[in-house]
């Protein structure tokens, strides 16, 4: 679906854990709010209504390909309806840390047929844009195991049965993630970051590839708070 | 033995391969004698010395208890109530259905995709949309389905809770504000979306107006039928 003609606009960031897209989209939305926009900000996995399902299904290791991809749907499906769309119809600027592309990349590797999911995330519309932070795959695993973390078995794709070891299977599984995220750049007109390079400067080019492609006087507030 | 299908791919990772059971589906609106049918079915195939399993909506171990939840409150939207069931539908279908059918149960689903697609596009999904989340569904052996006038449906459902459901009444899909009026409007929509769906996906149709005993004697003789067809006894 394309969001021609809704008055407002959706930036979404996309990228392997471990690539800083949450710093970074939490500081486009700092920018913009600070600057008095008319923004929002919403978060993969973050309906209340459907986070605790997904949990226990997490943590009791309940959850198949299918149902770890649906869950994720109806959250997604909550947020969009009550939140992103109406805020979109409101004329507002809105964030997405992890967007729909999150599903199909990570779901695929699940083994989930990638039209299925198109078509399960049919009513959603492509955002304005989409900041894909690429990293080398050594580099985010360095990231996110230099904390010495203990990974979450989902996280982890342990359900895939890619091997006994966690650390080993996570390697394997984001390997994977990476590959079709990569594969989806062109199909889906990412806005490919170099997530190599500091906080700073990518900041600076994402607000300025905002700045260009978003007509901000826009979404300033119009009425006093 | 019955080979068994899906309507487009099987789940990712799901084997149909020796899944020696049978699927049967019983469908129909509430009050329609269902609950009460699937559960004689059960009894008679058990006393026959088949094994049987039952599943229905709203019963995943993953979502079930959430999912009820969320029907109290009635703040979900259309399109998240409808994805909250296929991961219920699917929950099921992987962790209990299948794994029964490889055993060779017999597995009776008390209402399946056909009432959450029925519902969903009287509501006014896309039925493409609706029908792509569900294609990956279990082609049943038989699905049978109950067909009870309106007025049937009305006297059976005071006589049991006394008043009208909200959802069977259809009060969130805005064809007013008398119950009664919604209610049969929204039955009437409802069976038309059945009637749709029977041309397309094979169901037989069970006359339920007639009581319990002869409904039951019915039900029997179509499912031998199917047991000869699928188990060969």
């Amino acid at each position: 679906m394309s969001g021609d003609g809704l008055p407002g606009k959706l930036v979404a960031v996309e990228g392997l854990d471990g690539s800083g897209k949450s710093t970074q989209v939490h500081l486009m939305h700092q920018w913009l709010s600070g600057l008095g926009y008319r923004v929002f900000f919403t978060q993969w996995n973050s309906s209340d209504l459907v986070k605790e399902a997904t949990r226990k299904g997490k943590k009791r290791q309940l959850l198949t390909p299918t149902t770890f991809s649906l869950i994720h749907a109806t959250d997604f499906a909550d947020r969009y309806e009550r939140q992103i769309l109406p805020m979109l119809k409101a004329g507002y600027i809105v964030f997405c840390d992890r967007y729909i592309f999150t599903s199909f990349a990570r779901d695929s590797v699940r083994g989930c047929d990638p039209s299925w999911l198109r078509q399960l995330y049919g009513f959603a519309m492509q955002p304005d844009i989409t900041f894909y932070y690429d990293l080398p795959l050594e580099t985010a695993l360095g990231r996110i195991l230099e904390g010495r973390p203990r990974l979450k078995y989902f996280e982890a794709g342990m359900d895939l049965g890619l091997s006994q070891d966690i650390l080993e299977s996570f390697r394997i599984f984001q390997g994977r993630v990476l590959e079709s995220y990569k594969n989806m750049a062109k199909e889906f007109n990412f806005t490919v970051m170099d997530a190599t390079k500091p906080i700073h400067a990518l900041q600076e080019r994402a607000r300025e590839i905002i700045s260009q492609r978003v007509d901000l006087a826009v979404y300033r507030k119009r009425i006093a708070l | 033995m019955s080979p068994k299908r899906c309507y487009r791919l099987p789940p990712p990772g799901v084997d149909l391969s020796k899944l020696t059971g049978t699927l049967v589906v019983i469908e129909g609106p509430d009050a329609s004698g269902r609950s009460t049918h699937v559960e004689l079915l059960a009894q008679w195939l058990e006393q026959k010395g088949y094994a049987v399993a039952q599943v229905g909506l709203k019963r995943s171990a993953l979502v079930g208890a959430e999912l009820e939840k969320a029907k109290q409150g009635n703040v979900l939207s259309p399109r998240t109530l409808s994805l909250f069931y296929a991961t219920d539908f699917y929950d099921q279908m992987e962790n209990v259905m299948v794994p029964a059918l490889r055993a060779g149960y017999v597995v009776i689903a008390d209402r399946y995709i056909y009432t959450l697609m029925g519902r969903d596009i009287v509501r006014g999904s896309d039925p493409e949309w609706v029908e792509s989340v569900y294609s990956m569904a279990l082609v049943p052996d038989a699905v049978l389905y109950f067909m009870v006038s309106a007025r049937t449906l009305v006297e059976r459902t005071f006589q049991a809770h006394g008043q009208l459901d909200y959802w069977e009444s259809g009060m969130d899909t805005n064809l007013g504000t008398d119950w009664f009026d919604s209610f049969m409007k929204y039955q009437r929509k409802m069976r038309m979306e059945y009637a749709r769906m029977q041309k397309k996906y094979g169901f037989e149709t069970v006359n339920a107006n007639r009581t319990v005993r002869a409904v039951d004697a019915d039900l029997r003789l179509r499912v031998e039928r199917v047991l000869g067809k699928t188990i060969g006894g």
